[in-house]
């Protein structure tokens, strides 16, 4: 069985060149804002598509990201509406995989099974989710292997050659190699570093890994993607939203425009990364 | 909900996995899970090691003040005309509160770990002073993170922790409560691994962190059970204790939990009512949800975010509580009751009066519990109360709420 994203990083692989992961925060500032920024990302050059699920509580999120989060909740946004917005963007886009990015709680308060139901009906690919270790597969990662929904799991600069078999062992998409011991929206690590890291990984796993945390340039896009299957960028996106928010929550510009230009960027960054490294 | 089958003991959880029955666990981000394996491999090792015993002993002695006293509040008894009531004295352990406890165990954990750094996360400051204490005492840097709401209004618990070599840092992220001050103290953690102890306060968070504040605190019950039948002859009919987090409630608790004619029971903070959403009653009105690295009862909405409660004690103001409090709610071993701030006041006053002991507002919520149920128990019964901390801290928020100016 293969997902989205199986598909889209095998035909990525044999283009030869690492896919822009991109993360945006669904609902944020608002449920049609949000939809317009995740209908233009595919055109602006991303490959995979990050769909962040707000939650009161993200322990391992940088202040970006937290206040994304906010603004989402203060706007409505749930977990329900977070799914209608994968299957209205999927009524356009039945290529581009979704992966839903967040915690545990609002999966768990809705109900594993439904959950994976509704996920699987609206389109969704992939499932990142902070808080589940490996040790607690069985909460959802398990189930959500079964309804043919990949688990993307985080491997870190802690997860060390005799755990990493561990972490890889249920992972399935791809895996995310976040780049730094360190909260999203911190300064990129030391990316010769982040390259033998990444080569690690590729030693226990036949899975493309990409590499998030920290990424928020073209540049740093272009350096990550020479050794990386994928460059993910979130803080970067969400801040380019938020830069175009008045005080009062009012845009002073569209948000969907400036995630896109953003985005071009980020991609032409990364559609140039292997051409540098050939160099 | 179905509930559980009876064990033989209530005493043998968590289990491997560090869950007790569906409650626990280890919910935490990937870069912190082989630090929290690390901490349990030496928290096995350490609880098994007589010199880490001693040394721990020592320090409870002569350090902390241990054994605290059991006390006959012979003025409350005789006020409420009912059972016998004693009150285990942890208000009377250096720095205020049976917070202490855990702060020493941890602090020489952190030390048997090569740690460099100690964080913590603190609400109204009884546990952020406890652990700049023992920072200060083994000369350890100490960074507490506290809510910017919290930090204004215990000024003078800030300034201890900072008299003591503490750095506060005020937290404005999210609602700027205790449960953003822990979310910050993670992000501290997650950020800094090689050489930080984070020294949790109470008995919640990923396991084995609600095993190993349990065992320290449990010091506290195993005390008052040889204590009262020293001085009395026999068990207690019944021992009550405040849930916040819940850590002086499950040390008192543990040691009498398979003392199966003790009846047991804990005090939710019940704010301003159940009805409203000014409470902080996680387990008489909340759902089991996943936070700060467990499954536990939380005040979340239907959407599975999690809420502010409200307590006029900053000790109970947490959503959450410790699992284990949880799991003993579910199987029915423990009451658990709400008690709100006015009856919580109330108590507070009486105490003072009565008793010339000025008590925190966590534990003048389980003395208002007393006062409810004391006068129609016989005069040979007995209750013990858990007076887990002083309340020198709260005169200013007492005095608020008579409408008093200091």
């Amino acid at each position: 069985m293969t997902t989205r994203i199986d598909r889209r990083m095998a035909k990525l692989k044999a283009e030869g060149r690492p896919a822009l992961v991109t993360y945006f925060m669904g609902g944020d500032p608002d449920y049609d804002t949000s939809l317009a920024i995740m209908k233009a990302l595919p055109g602006a050059g991303s490959d995979v598509i990050e769909l962040g699920m707000p939650f009161s509580d993200p322990m391992a999120d940088g202040p970006a990201i937290q206040a994304a989060g906010l603004r989402a909740l203060k706007g409505g946004q749930t977990l329900v509406k977070t799914l209608k917005m994968a299957s209205e963007f999927r009524t356009a886009d039945n290529e581009t995989p979704i992966v839903l990015m967040g915690y545990y709680n609002p999966i768990y308060i809705y109900g594993v099974e439904r959950f994976l139901a509704d996920a699987k009906a609206s389109g969704i690919d992939g499932l990142i989710v902070v808080d589940l270790p490996p040790e607690m597969d069985e909460e959802l990662c398990i189930p959500a292997l079964k309804a043919g929904i990949n688990f993307i799991r985080l491997a870190t600069p802690t997860t060390d050659d005799r755990r990493l078999p561990k972490v890889l062992e249920n992972t399935s998409g791809f895996v995310y190699y976040v780049s730094m011991t360190g909260i999203t929206g911190s300064a990129l690590a030391d990316t010769a570093k982040v390259a033998a890291a990444v080569k690690r990984i590729k030693g226990h796993t036949a899975l493309p890994v990409c590499v998030g945390f920290g990424v928020k340039t073209a540049e740093q896009a272009r350096t990550i993607g020479a050794s990386a299957d994928g460059v993910v960028v979130g803080t970067a996106i969400v801040n380019a939203v938020a830069n175009v928010l008045g005080p009062k929550g009012e845009k002073t510009a569209d948000p969907a425009e400036a995630v896109a230009t953003l985005v071009s960027g980020l991609a032409q960054g990364v559609r140039s990364a292997r051409l540098a490294a050939a160099e | 909900m179905n509930k559980p089958a009876m064990p033989n003991s209530f005493r043998t959880g968590p289990d491997e996995q560090g869950m007790f029955g569906i409650f626990g666990g280890r919910f935490v981000a990937e870069t912190l899970m082989p630090l929290i394996l690390d901490l349990e491999r030496h928290w096995n090792e350490a609880k098994n090691d007589p010199e880490f015993k001693a040394e721990l002993q020592n320090l409870s002695t002569h350090y902390a003040g241990r054994p605290s006293k059991l006390y006959f509040a012979e003025g409350l008894t005789r006020h409420l005309g009912g059972a016998k009531v004693y009150f285990k004295r942890e208000d009377l352990n250096h720095t205020g509160s049976h917070k202490i406890n855990n702060c020493l165990g941890q602090i020489l954990l952190a030390k048997r770990m090569g740690k460099k750094r100690i964080i913590a996360e603190t609400g109204a400051g009884q546990h952020g002073v406890a652990s700049a204490t023992v920072a200060a005492r083994f000369g350890y840097p100490c960074v507490v993170y506290m809510g910017a709401t919290d930090v204004a209004r215990q000024s003078p618990n800030v300034f201890r922790m900072k008299l003591l070599g503490a750095e506060v840092r005020p937290v404005t992220a999210g609602h700027g409560t205790l449960k953003d001050a822990m979310n910050e103290a993670l992000r501290d953690w997650v950020t800094n691994v090689e050489d930080t102890y984070y020294l949790i306060g109470t008995a919640a968070g990923p396991h084995p962190y609600p095993e190993l504040v349990r065992d320290f605190q449990s010091v506290i019950g195993a005390e008052a059970r040889a204590q009262i039948l020293e001085q009395e002859g026999r068990l207690p009919d019944t021992i009550i204790a405040a849930v916040g987090g819940g850590s002086n409630a499950i040390g008192l608790f543990h040691p009498f939990l398979d003392d199966k004619d003790v009846r047991i029971i804990g005090i939710e903070a019940g704010g301003r009512g159940l009805d409203g959403v000014e409470h902080c009653a996680s387990m008489n009105a909340g759902a089991p949800g996943v936070l700060h690295g467990n499954r536990t009862y939380l005040l979340q909405d239907a959407d599975g975010q999690i809420l502010d409660g409200h307590s006029i004690s900053a000790g109970l103001d947490y959503p959450g509580v410790g699992p284990e409090h949880s799991w003993l709610r579910d199987s029915g071993r423990v009451e658990y009751v709400p008690i709100l701030d006015d009856e919580a006041l109330e108590a507070f006053q009486l105490t003072t009066r009565v008793e010339g002991i000025i008590p925190a507002l966590e534990s003048a919520h389980a003395i208002a519990h007393a006062v409810k149920i004391v006068p129609a128990m016989d005069k040979d019964q007995i209750v013990i109360v858990n007076l887990s901390g002083r309340g020198d801290k709260d005169v200013h928020t007492v005095a608020n709420m008579l409408g008093m100016e200091i």
